[in-house]
């Protein structure tokens, strides 16, 4: 069984939902042309502002150039940290049993609806000088306020939600029944996880992945107010492109549209990838 | 049951009604166009103030009000440039206050306003965590590299007046952080993340007890000065036009000037 029909069953669908189109109702049409256009407007709006005849050198300066790769940089670092953390916590929540499982899954999903500045606030109580944790952390001569480190944490913070909560609900779809098969086959639990349970959530890891990095890469409050903001150490793309409006907001414009340009081009990759994938 | 619904249900609306009626009396109350007992209407004076000077131009607008019954003083602030391009787009304003001279010489250029008249100005301080634990005295102690400093972007006025001072006492600063505006070097010194920041002297005065002032004798490089004029705006009556100068030479009154020392601006 391919993992598109296993997900159907497990949803207790009556048929595979591929084989028969279900009818699409007409109204819906006119809704989502509007959301479409709200989207899709805006970003065109802000494409007829853009300087084109002065935009590679707008998008190509030396503190732009900084502030992409610091951004790049960091947002990968933060689903790297996502995913290894995210992963075993969306297992836990989904498989695991234990008392006060709601409540955590609650709390965890807190950075979601959050301000990011007040996820800044958080952060630098638990990581500051004068944080919970900070303290000891100062003694050890480690200090992550004002350092990439602190970029990372802020991005990771506002992202890892975004990851575990994609892929809890692809294990939940999922269900149990393989694990159980692979399990009385004699594989043992990591086995199960690496050859069955993971291969089948595979197209929700992976959307769930896409969009903490994309979280990650457009993180702003958390990051001004957790981690200060300095060239190449601290100010990524957003950062760069708040300060810029200041004083120059041609190459703000043109900054914001390379930072749409990024996160369109990874979404559109993982995607084709991942669908392939899912198909397989 | 079903005899009493309908009977709520048009209840309901009158009672909407008669609540939004009494709103709209109470709005045109606190707007000051509804006529008083001798006849006169309540004339508003609409006065635009730079967001630095929020705490002063309220007391000096609560003051004003007092020696004028019949005028509201409404106060509208924001930072220099938000109003600046408020006004240039036609916003009623009848008097209006920046923080800096660029700003308002905008103004001038278009001809919107009367003739600035400098009310205040503004230095660079150290702020430092309570206690001073880094034991900063002198801006040649921020070149430590084992301090953390935290300055403004050179992107925003701040950090310009801040590369003023710096260079004026030939120094270099390696900060680790360039905030985005004044508040945000602030907020990194009262969470003590900072060892110090340079910040307005009236920022320092404004955070109280969260922070310590170290003044140094390079602050003179960079003096900001607040600029306050009339605006001349389509639709103003005379009887508006007298007051707004009212306001302007309540600001460089003796009472206006106590009031913006006491908040740590000094006389122009």
């Amino acid at each position: 069984m391919t993992p598109t029909s296993e997900r159907a069953s497990a949803a207790r669908a009556a048929r595979d939902p591929a084989e028969v189109p279900a009818g699409l109702p007409r109204w819906a049409y006119a809704p989502a042309v509007v959301g479409g256009l709200f989207v899709v407007v805006p970003l065109i709006a802000m494409g007829t502002r853009v300087d084109w005849s002065n935009y590679g050198a707008l998008v190509t300066s030396e503190s732009a150039r900084a502030a992409l790769a610091l951004s790049l940089q960091t947002a990968a670092a933060s689903t790297l940290l996502c995913l290894v953390l995210g992963i075993p916590m969306a297992l836990v929540l989904a498989r695991g049993r234990f008392p006060g499982q709601g409540l955590l899954r609650s709390l965890v999903l807190v950075p979601l609806v959050l301000p990011p500045v007040v996820g800044g606030v958080a952060l630098l109580s638990t990581f500051g000088r004068r944080g919970l944790l900070g303290e000891s952390m100062e003694v050890l001569g480690l200090q992550i306020a004002f350092s990439t480190t602190a970029v990372v944490l802020a991005q990771s913070f506002v992202a890892l939600p975004f990851l575990v909560v994609s892929l809890e609900g692809a294990l939940r779809t999922a269900g149990e029944r393989y694990d159980v098969v692979a399990a009385s086959l004699g594989a043992s639990p990591t086995t199960v996880l690496r050859r069955v349970t993971l291969p089948l959530v595979w197209p929700g890891l992976l959307s769930g992945t896409v969009l903490a990095f994309a979280r990650a890469l457009g993180e702003f409050g958390a990051t001004i107010t957790f981690a200060g903001s300095l060239q190449g150490v601290t100010r990524t793309l957003p950062l760069e492109v708040y300060l810029q409006r200041e004083t120059d907001p041609d190459a703000a414009v043109a900054l914001s549209l390379l930072l749409v340009a990024v996160a369109v081009v990874v979404i559109a990759a993982t995607h084709r990838r991942g669908a392939g994938g899912a198909v397989r | 049951m079903t005899a009493a619904l309908p009977r709520r249900t048009t209840r309901a609306p009158a009672a909407l009604l008669v609540a939004a009626s009494a709103v709209v009396a109470l709005t045109a109350c606190s707007t000051g166009t509804v006529a008083t007992s001798d006849g006169e209407e309540d004339t508003t004076l609409t006065v635009f103030a730079a967001a630095s000077l929020t705490e002063a131009f309220d007391e000096i607008a609560a003051d004003f009000e007092a020696d004028h019954p019949d005028v509201d003083v409404a106060l509208s602030l924001a930072g220099s440039s938000s109003l600046v391009a408020q006004i240039q787009q036609g916003a009623p304003a009848d008097v209006v206050a920046t923080a800096d001279r660029a700003t308002m010489d905008a103004l001038v250029a278009d001809d919107l306003v009367g003739t600035p008249q400098t009310f205040a100005t503004n230095t660079l301080e150290i702020a430092v965590p309570p206690g001073n634990p880094a034991d900063v005295s002198a801006l040649t102690d921020l070149t430590d590299p084992d301090l953390n400093v935290v300055v403004c972007a050179p992107e925003v006025p701040c950090g310009a007046a801040t590369t003023a001072v710096v260079d004026r006492a030939g120094l270099t600063l390696q900060p680790v952080s360039e905030e985005q505006s004044v508040t945000d070097v602030l907020g990194k010194v009262t969470a003590g993340e900072a060892d110090a920041g340079l910040v307005y002297v009236t920022d320092v005065a404004r955070a109280g007890d969260r922070v310590e002032g170290v003044a140094f004798d390079e602050s003179d490089a960079a003096v900001n000065t607040y600029p306050v004029a009339t605006v001349d705006r389509a639709g103003q009556s005379p009887d508006q036009a007298d007051l707004a100068q009212q306001f302007v030479d309540a600001v460089l009154s003796d009472d206006g000037q106590a009031v913006l020392a006491d908040l740590g601006f000094a006389a122009p």
